[in-house]
């Protein structure tokens, strides 16, 4: 077995997501508090040790160092003087359910319904500073600081009560937001209790919560809290804030990437009324005072772009093989053993190699931001999952320091990793800027396609040996480019060399859902397949053999057992794969049926998911709809990458910017998806949003094979259908 | 075109002055500030922006506003009466039906359009019914089942 924290000292597992926050202390001051709040009681929460040591660590390079600890805080929570509880947190939702997930942990511990919780997120000047919501976190380090904080609160606030009623506090409880004597004769409600008080509480880091199998609220499908605003349109997101006054931009792009501004005519958008055009470097835009007039003047602008020559999708594979100029290195585990023993062992050896196509995250919400200054303030709305990253990047643009910018996020339009960074608020700040009136800007469909970033594509090499009882002796994995995530394997391998290598990626790549743990769970779990065919074993059967890890094992057998795995007869045309993995502490199996069919002409075939089953194990079960709602998102999400969605590109430009050139799953390509969870008490929450996403890709191309008899290695599988 | 100076908008006259040439969606969102309606991309593929005009589900990004003047216009806000909640908005809170949600009035306007045509629709009926619509989140599975919930074909939700 991988020791993991030595591989973790080699590998850059979320190479692409660890943007760095700006250098941050928080070094907060109980009168502040009492200030922005008035009155009530509020509960600060310290970040965990953990946590905070997590922080210092990824700012080691920039002299982080544990003094942070003491000062760093992670929430906290107000109690008003009529009895609401509003909670501040720097993380953000986008439709993850984190709003109401977050909500749950707090009424658990307060012992008060979910109704009366307000949280407020992702507002700079309101919430604490928190790196960015990514890398499926909020679950295991949010959810547990809030509890703690809840818990605690509940301690101080039954305090207080029993003062107010003349009781002994072990007689008082909180039932349904009331504290009760112990015979129910004296009663006060949190607004009596929060009444006139000016309380600040740092909370004890070593108060106790309450375990998994005595929660009363999270464990349970809690509707979404905002779902109301949601259905009647009412919620309002970044696209839809409207300012006094407010003018609408739209920025003239360059004609392909890394392009270089030459020369700009725009007398005819400037003689236009009401049109302002800005030209600063490389960025020129437009503010009038309605769209088509922003539009129409941008239109008249006259540019002059020089563009480098550039790859193109032909040889994209071959450019990421070369090695990078970047200086960070890529890395992987330590290697384990020899692979050189390893295939001398085996009886049988396989090489392959497999690719991953960019992709692109296409929120149905493209980046939007509102920027207004004023006199030097800069208060920006906008959809990002780092508000305090953006914060930085304004900070930094407009050369002000960070506590002259507010960075508001509204609940965005979804964003999947793709929204980190922050163009589109910087663009309307200059925009707001030279007009001195608020700016709105909503990216089109097309500049959203291609001035964001991109899923990275990669390359994959597998070298194996495999005995003949089936026993795998030898695993060498070069990934090039896509990433570190889920990397490692769970399968018991005596020789082992896995290695990530960075490249010079042709476009902007990021984050994403899962990031690199698709790629290379597409790559070993179909190498896996490919070795149990070659032995004739059940591919199921391989995979126990070769792993002893009990939860991977138990979502395998949860997976296989409501599936039916190898009871189905087999049908021409009809084909079953399956596939495992693990990233972020969650694990997973995904048994697929595909149906091959005929295209009308008969000269090719296009594949059909018929049916999916996955069982998921994050441990404890915070929320059991709102996880199966994001498993099976995630499996559709997922369908796209496996079969059909790929990013074209030639010398700089984007060949598929739109919906109608760059197929996403629709209602038609949903298969019937059955989740099985695998709610494990025991085991702390990890985060869901991501890792369902993994298997579906090598269970697809195994069930293909298992149709066809034709092996698949590349992602997308079947963008134009089958050959045959 | 044309100018248009009224609307007639969830049962109410509204006066507007614009072009008859300019999108529909940018005159409900911009000048009349009903923003539920949203924009995803401009050409008609994503639902995002669909409202009823006399009772046709129609991408209101694509269509012009003289051609909706004069018209029964339906938008996601016209939906709720007195306070109570459409059927398909009650069956989408229900089933869970949406992560972000961004894509939710565009689903509702156009499973109102179908169920006023079909009312009690077949799961085939309302893939073929839904499929211009898309959802990035992936909540497909979740909206049939509310449109079952909401027609009467599904009473409980599928857990």
């Amino acid at each position: 077995m991988i020791d993991e924290r030595n591989s973790n000292d080699f590998i850059d597992v979320e190479r692409y997501e660890l943007f760095e926050g700006p250098s941050y202390k928080f070094n907060f001051d109980r009168r502040d508090f009492i200030k922005a709040f008035g009155v009530g009681i509020v509960f600060i929460v310290p970040l965990g040790r953990t946590v905070a040591q997590q922080r210092s660590q990824g700012e080691s390079g920039r002299g982080g160092g544990n003094e942070r600890q003491a000062s760093d805080i992670g929430a906290w929570i107000h109690i008003d003087e009529d009895g609401s509880v509003r909670v501040f947190t720097g993380k953000v939702e986008m439709g993850q359910n984190i709003r109401t997930s977050l909500a749950q942990a707090v009424a658990d511990e307060l012992h008060v319904p979910v109704a009366s919780i307000r949280m407020v997120m992702g507002d700079t000047d309101l919430t604490p500073f928190d790196r960015g919501t990514f890398g499926s976190l909020s679950t295991p380090t949010m959810a547990p600081q809030l509890r703690k904080a809840a818990a605690a609160a509940r301690e101080a606030l039954i305090e207080i009560a029993a003062q107010q009623l003349s009781v002994e506090p072990a007689s008082v409880k909180i039932v349904d937001a009331r504290f009760v004597n112990h015979d129910k004769s004296k009663s006060l409600s949190l607004a009596d209790v929060a009444k006139g008080r000016k309380l600040v509480k740092v909370i004890p880091d070593n108060i106790v919560t309450t375990p998994p199998k005595d929660w009363t609220i999270a464990g349970t499908s809690v509707a979404k809290v905002n779902g109301r605003d949601l259905v009647t349109g009412k919620h309002q997101y970044t696209s839809d804030v409207k300012r006094e006054g407010m003018l609408y931009g739209t920025v003239v792009r360059p004609a392909t990437f890394n392009a270089k501004l030459i020369s700009s005519d725009s007398k005819a958008s400037e003689a236009m009324a009401g049109v302002t055009v800005v030209r600063d470097g490389n960025f020129i835009g437009v503010a009038a005072a309605d769209q088509q007039t922003a539009t129409k003047a941008a239109n008249a602008i006259a540019v002059d772009w020089k563009s480098p020559g550039q790859p193109s999708n032909g040889e994209l594979f071959e450019v990421l093989r070369k090695p990078t100029t970047e200086q960070r290195g890529g890395g992987g585990a330590r290697p384990q053993g020899s692979i050189a023993d390893g295939l001398a062992a085996a009886d049988q050896k396989l090489e392959q190699t497999y690719t991953v196509a960019y992709i692109a995250h296409a929120p149905l919400e493209p980046r939007a931001a509102v920027a207004e200054w004023n006199g030097d303030k800069l208060t920006v709305w906008t959809g990002t999952q780092r508000p305090f990253g953006v914060r930085s990047e304004l900070a930094e643009a407009f050369h002000i320091s960070e506590d002259k910018v507010r960075v508001i996020m509204p609940d965005t339009g979804s964003g999947y990793g793709g929204k980190h960074t922050g163009e589109c608020a910087i663009e309307a700040a200059r925009l707001a800027k030279a007009t001195g009136k608020p700016v709105k800007l909503v990216w089109s469909r097309e500049e959203e396609f291609t001035w964001a970033y991109f899923r990275p594509a990669g390359v994959i090499d597998i070298k194996s040996g495999v005995k003949n009882d089936g026993t795998i002796t030898a695993w060498e994995f070069h990934n090039y480019n896509s990433g570190g995530a889920g990397i490692q394997t769970k399968y018991d391998i005596p020789n082992q060399n896995i290695q990530f290598h960075p490249s010079n990626s042709p476009l902007r790549q990021g984050s994403y859902r899962g990031l690199a743990a698709t790629a290379n769970h597409f790559a070993r779990e179909t190498h896996i397949d490919e070795l149990a065919h070659s032995l004739k074993m059940d591919p199921l059967e391989f995979r126990l053999k070769n792993t002893k890890d009990e939860r991977m094992r138990a979502v395998l057998g949860a997976a296989a057992s409501k599936f039916g795995w190898g009871k189905t007869k087999p049908t021409p045309g009809r084909g079953c794969g399956i596939a495992c993995g693990f990233d972020k502490d969650g694990y997973l199996a995904t048994c697929v049926e595909i149906a091959i069919e005929k295209d009308a002409d008969k000269s090719s075939s296009k594949v059909r998911i018929v049916r999916v089953v996955e069982a998921f194990d994050c441990g404890a079960v915070v929320n059991p709809a709102h996880l199966k709602n994001q498993i099976e998102g995630a499996i559709t999400m997922g369908i796209g990458g496996a079969l059909f969605e790929s990013i074209q590109f030639e010398n700089g430009k984007i060949l598929n910017p739109k919906f109608s050139s760059y197929r996403v799953p629709r209602f038609r390509d949903v298969p019937l998806i059955e989740v099985v969870l695998v709610d494990r008490k025991d085991i702390p929450s990890a985060g869901a949003g991501e890792t369902p996403i993994v298997g579906l890709a090598p269970a697809v191309g195994n069930a293909i094979f298992n149709a066809t008899g034709v092996r698949l290695r590349s992602l997308p599988l079947a963008p134009k259908g089958l050959a045959i | 075109m044309a100018r248009v100076t009224a609307l007639n908008i969830n049962g109410k006259k509204m006066p507007v002055d614009v072009d008859g040439a300019v999108s529909l969606l940018g005159v409900l969102r911009n000048d009349l500030g009903l923003t539920g309606s949203k924009y995803g991309c401009g050409e008609g593929q994503c639902g995002a922006c669909t409202v009823l005009i006399d009772g046709v589900a129609t991408r209101s990004c694509i269509t012009q506003v003289g051609r909706a003047a004069g018209k029964q216009i339906t938008t996601i806000e016209g939906l709720e009466r007195d306070g109570k909640l459409h059927p398909l908005q009650e069956a989408f809170i229900k089933a869970d039906a949406m992560q972000c949600a961004y894509c939710t009035a565009g689903m509702i306007m156009a499973a109102s359009a179908l169920l006023a045509k079909t009312p009690q629709p077949s799961r085939d009926e309302i893939v073929s019914g839904m499929n211009g619509n898309i959802c990035r989140c992936g909540t497909y599975q979740r909206i049939i089942n509310a449109i079952e919930i909401a027609s009467g074909t599904a009473k409980e939700v599928a857990k």
